[in-house]
């Protein structure tokens, strides 16, 4: 026990005495924590509109006008010109064009019918799709206004509400703050584990310490701990940022989320040491790392969902730690899931910790190759 | 000019020498864009939907059919309360929720409406906008035929998704991975270059050299700028070949915007090992720092122009950036120069700045 806390001690001494790695450890990520979180999102508000009104009548103005004071268009321009609303789509300057056609008001007033065409940027992703839906029912709703008065005793009517679970306002933050701040712990734990022990087999440390009488499971847990706290505190002051910063909500236990999260860092410490084992330099730590972390996070549902992803993929991440964690954190935060909720992922997790430590722990030799 | 000819001697023998290395320089891009290729999608299939029914009739039936039928929904559960919706949304097993009031039907046909809930877990934002979408356009459409045709006005609606009309991801998710990934590679591959002189100390007998500072900078560069090109190379084809993206505009002209930016990246990569002294710093700064800005900031997933304005100003300096703009110009778009001209002009500047800039920190550590 004594030699554990003595490894572990002088583990927390080099990341104090060491101004830079302090930085990194825990500047850098509440930064990027801050940066990021705005980054990360598909909302759109004012797509930048492109209209081609052929017809320019008092019908086509006014559904322009109903564009325009919905919120959600901003009219970049109004011209007669089919060419310029196809240099404006060309230039990216502009998400939607839409052309109203010569006779619109008259096949209105005469057929009850007109059509209209969207031209959407397709570029654009899912925007592209979120844009043709507000522009389609704005369309709608002026055909029903211009409809003459419905039949009073309007058969059939469905009163629909719609109602938004977990995150009514549509805040991007809340969804990804959660994701993000497990990406980092992630990052910290993988790479300051990796980087560690492959440093001290470059400095030749590690020679003395195998000499020395220390078990290899007290090694690894002298190793371990500090910076399995460190992870802990990681979180606390990532959690408490986004909380005074973002608002993020807590509807569950943040208490179970630290249990998760103190399981879940095993995993990541885990597979640090594993990496540690397999390289004989720091930089090497530092490549494998990478391409790992790299597969770890665009895999994770953490920026695309999984269950976009195509379906074998979607079995691949099923051995993605962070996966699983990131799903956890989202339910717990957001969503208010309790112990019961979270049991599978966090099941899977329990189950890859055990995994990837008794693997590291028996990749790791006290012989020096 | 001989000592720089002896120079690149030197660093292609050292990649020659070095096979594995060069494997997985060449193996990386091509594994991470089939990987990557397949995962990274946001189109938004298989909805996994709950109906809350507490007495089923006629029209609740008749719903759920059109729900079932309309493709894009799978119906997960039937329960008979909106109680019964909490676990099904927390562990996720529901995406969204269909609650019909009891007697739905009779309400239908003899009050003058029905009342009908739609319940979306909006915890992400974006996928609970279309889904609202979809769940809306089932009912308008099932509504529409309940009701005897009056004299409703319609605008008929012809819509066209330019540059992408079928909607498919990888069209926009491929081009975007080719920046992504020649980063990676690019700042690994300088790394190697110039990290290793370092550790192994040559680094001082290459400064000791008469090489000028700016012939180390091309003698490093021009080797590592044909394996980043050979991977321009290969993951256009996979682009092409296996996620069948379109290729529009001009195959050279997206070749040569390729050997552009892996310089870029190149440039960037030198600059960086050329300025840090510790190891360490530079290892850990290079994986945090450029990592997530580098997903998050290049509009190859999240579009730059949703982002707040300071951040679309980072964003402007973000090399990746410009070149995600570049490629789904040339191939889904079509376009030329005449288009993308600005977006060049920035990259071939910030090249040169920084090639410039890393040539002036190898002056003065000789000081």
């Amino acid at each position: 026990m004594h030699r554990i806390l003595y490894l572990a001690q002088a583990e927390v001494l080099h990341v104090i005495r060491d101004r830079a790695t302090l930085a990194q450890v825990f500047v850098v990520p509440m930064v990027q924590l801050l940066i990021l979180a705005n980054a990360a999102t598909f909302q759109i508000r004012n797509s930048d509109t492109y209209i081609v009104d052929l017809d320019r009548t008092t019908v086509s103005r006014g559904l322009v006008t109903r564009m325009r004071a919905s919120g959600h268009f901003r009219i970049e321009e109004i011209s007669s010109s089919l060419e310029g609303a196809n240099e404006a789509l060309l230039a990216g300057e502009v998400t939607l064009a839409v052309v109203i056609p010569h006779d619109f008001e008259r096949d209105i007033v005469r057929a009850g019918q007109a059509p209209i065409e969207l031209s959407v940027n397709a570029e654009k992703g899912s925007a592209a799709g979120i844009v043709q839906a507000y522009a389609l029912r704005i369309i709608n709703d002026y055909a029903a206004e211009l409809s003459p008065p419905a039949n009073p005793r309007r058969p059939a009517r469905i009163d629909v509400s719609m109602r938004s679970r977990y995150n009514a306002t549509q805040n991007y933050k809340h969804y990804m703050v959660p994701g993000i701040l497990v990406a980092l712990v992630t990052l910290i734990g993988t790479l300051l584990t990796a980087q560690n022990i492959a440093r001290e087999k470059e400095l030749g440390t590690l020679e003395q310490l195998n000499v020395t009488p220390i078990t290899r499971g007290q090694f690894i847990a002298g190793k371990l701990l500090p910076f399995w706290a460190l992870g802990l505190i990681e979180l606390a002051l990532g959690l408490a940022l986004g909380w005074l910063v973002f608002d993020i909500p807590m509807r569950g236990s943040v208490l179970l989320l630290f249990g998760v999260a103190s399981v879940y860092l095993f995993v990541a410490l885990g597979v640090g040491l594993w990496i540690s084992t397999l390289v004989e330099t720091q930089q090497q730590a530092m490549f494998v790392s990478f391409f790992i972390i790299n597969i770890y996070l665009l895999m994770s549902g953490l920026f695309t969902p999984i269950d976009s992803m195509a379906p074998w993929v979607q079995v691949v991440t099923q051995v993605n730690p962070v996966r699983h964690f990131v799903a956890i954190s989202r339910a717990i935060l957001v969503k208010g899931a309790g112990p019961a909720e979270i049991a599978r992922p966090f099941l899977i997790l329990l189950a890859t910790a055990v995994v990837v430590l008794t693997f590291a722990i028996r990749q790791h030799r006290k012989v020096a190759r | 000019m001989s000592a720089l000819r002896g120079l690149l001697r030197k660093e292609i023998v050292h990649i020659r020498r070095d096979p594995r290395t060069l494997t997985v320089l060449i193996a990386l891009p091509i594994v991470q864009v089939v990987l990557f290729g397949y995962a990274i999608r946001t189109d938004v299939t298989n909805v996994r939907l709950a109906i809350v029914d507490p007495m089923p009739d006629h029209a609740t039936l008749d719903l759920r059919s059109r729900f079932a039928a309309a493709g894009v929904f799978r119906i997960v559960a039937v329960v008979p309360r909106t109680e019964n919706l909490e676990p099904l949304f927390q562990t996720g097993a529901a995406q969204q929720a269909v609650v019909f009031e009891p007697d739905f039907a009779d309400h239908l046909e003899n009050t003058p409406s029905a009342r009908l809930q739609i319940i979306t877990d909006a915890t992400d934002p974006n996928t609970g906008a279309l889904l609202d979408a979809y769940a809306s356009s089932v009912i308008d459409v099932w509504q529409r035929e309940l009701a005897p045709r009056g004299k409703q006005v319609v605008i008929v609606p012809q819509t066209r998704m330019r540059f992408n009309p079928t909607r498919e991801s990888s069209n926009l998710f491929v081009p975007g991975l080719m920046a992504f990934v020649l980063t990676i590679i690019s700042s690994l591959m300088t790394a190697i270059s110039l990290t290793r002189e370092k550790e192994t100390g040559t680094m001082e007998s290459l400064l000791v050299s008469p090489l000028k500072p700016w012939q180390i900078i091309v003698g490093k560069v021009a080797p590592y700028l044909v394996i980043g090109f050979i991977s321009v190379v290969t993951i256009l084809l996979e682009a092409l070949l296996l996620f069948r993206v379109p290729l529009r505009g001009n195959v050279l002209l997206l070749l040569a915007e390729g050997g552009l930016f892996i310089l870029t990246s190149l440039s960037l990569g030198i600059l960086v090992s050329a300025r840090t002294s510790s190891q360490r710093v530079a290892m850990i700064g290079a994986l945090v720092g450029t990592l997530l800005p580098n997903v998050l900031l290049s509009g190859f997933i999240f579009p730059v122009e949703s982002m707040p304005t300071p951040l679309q100003v980072i964003a402007f300096v973000i090399p990746g950036r410009w070149f995600v703009e570049i490629a789904r110009g040339i191939m889904l778009k079509g376009i030329g120069l005449g288009y993308l001209w600005q977006a060049t002009l920035i990259l071939g500047v910030t090249t040169l700045l920084l090639l410039v800039a890393s040539t002036r920190s190898f002056k003065t550590r000789l000081e």
